[in-house]
């Protein structure tokens, strides 16, 4: 099994669902349309060939010059069999960040889907507790998306002159 | 063939003249058997040559601490002999390393835990400005939450700077006054962090 036909057979099941097959560095990347990613993950889980069972990966990309598609979730998948991984994306809307979520179909999403909450405020569609997990509680923005700087913005000693903001 | 164990062979009288040093006398009246001296001054000289630190390590600073306490360093030459790893038994917090703003409430409350009188040392840069890590995740400065009696620069400070530190906080309490902890302005600061 190699990743073109993975590629042939992810095509078949979905057709023109699946999209912007690449190969960085030897990895299979492609992505869907958001209402499909369940389907695909589900289709990736249970084919008896592909066995894409264990999801080592799951985190957010900000592209805020994307319109319409500003946040990218990701899936590293692993076939533990053959030792085979891929990447799947899907895009959202900034917007209304609202996508499904994949804790039905693996366990270790839970804690990633919070983290990429807390991070990026993806809203995952049926997570059973989708609350904070490494920031204060109090926290009222999502850091790591591009419109917020990284340094502290409420300190006042920390100036230009000495430290080069 | 065993090797000879010459230390052990021939003993070494202990060289103790002269250099056993012992803590000078305060500021008193002296005469022939008696001596008299504040009383505040005999309870500092007291206090401050047997701290009990309690060691608050979260990062690198804490591998700093480790080597002033163990042998080469020695913190125990200064009475710190006996960490403790309880707030309700120690007088002095030493605050070690980087502390995240979700650490802050729990730092908060180790230093609620503490009896009076309790002093606050701020080790290495982190702790007392948050140093490099200008971030949205961490405590720009332990001062923001607990007030802090002595800040050692460093990143992380040699061991000599904590040493240097501890004789600081030595000197603070060592000079303080029995009405200190009961005053307004004591009450003010703590008021300031919300503390009663």
């Amino acid at each position: 099994m190699d990743n073109g036909y993975i590629k042939q057979r992810l095509q078949q099941q979905f057709h023109d669902g699946v999209s912007n097959f690449e190969e960085p560095y030897g990895m299979l990347t492609f992505e869907s349309p958001k209402d499909l990613n369940l389907k695909l993950l589900q289709f990736l889980f249970d084919d008896p060939e592909l066995r894409f069972q264990f999801l080592t990966d799951l985190t957010a990309v900000h592209y805020p010059d994307q319109k319409g598609r500003e946040l990218a979730v990701v899936y590293h998948l692993h076939n533990l069999v053959d030792n085979i991984r891929i990447r799947y994306k899907v895009f959202t809307d900034i917007e209304k960040p609202d996508v499904f979520t994949a804790t039905k179909l693996y366990s270790s999403a839970n804690w990633m889907e919070r983290e990429t909450y807390d991070f990026y405020g993806v809203n995952f569609v049926g997570h059973p507790n989708l609350i904070r997990i490494l920031n204060v509680d109090e926290m009222n923005y999502f850091p790591m998306r591009k419109e917020f700087p990284l340094e502290d913005q409420t300190r006042i000693d920390k100036d230009d002159q000495m430290f080069g903001r | 063939m065993t090797r000879p164990v010459r230390f052990n062979v021939n003993t070494v009288p202990a060289d103790t003249k002269n250099h056993i040093s012992v803590v000078d006398m305060p500021e008193g009246h002296t005469g022939d058997g008696f001596f008299a001296t504040k009383l505040s001054d005999a309870v500092g000289l007291a206090r401050k040559n047997s701290m009990w630190p309690l060691p608050f390590a979260t990062s690198c600073c804490g591998i700093e601490f480790m080597a002033t306490m163990a042998s080469h360093y020695d913190l125990a030459r200064f009475g710190a002999e006996r960490l403790g790893f309880s707030p309700r038994q120690c007088d002095l917090l030493m605050v070690m390393g980087t502390i995240a703003k979700k650490m802050g409430p729990i730092l908060k409350q180790v230093y609620l835990q503490m009896a009076e009188p309790r002093w606050v040392m701020a080790v290495g840069a982190c702790a007392a400005s948050g140093g490099i890590f200008d971030s949205y995740s961490v405590l720009q400065g332990i001062d923001q939450i607990i007030p802090v009696d002595v800040y050692v620069p460093g990143c992380p400070p040699r061991p000599e700077g904590i040493l240097d530190g501890f004789m600081r906080i030595q000197d603070l309490v060592g000079e303080e006054s029995f009405r200190r902890r009961n005053g307004e302005q004591y009450k003010e600061l703590m008021q300031s962090y919300g503390i009663k």
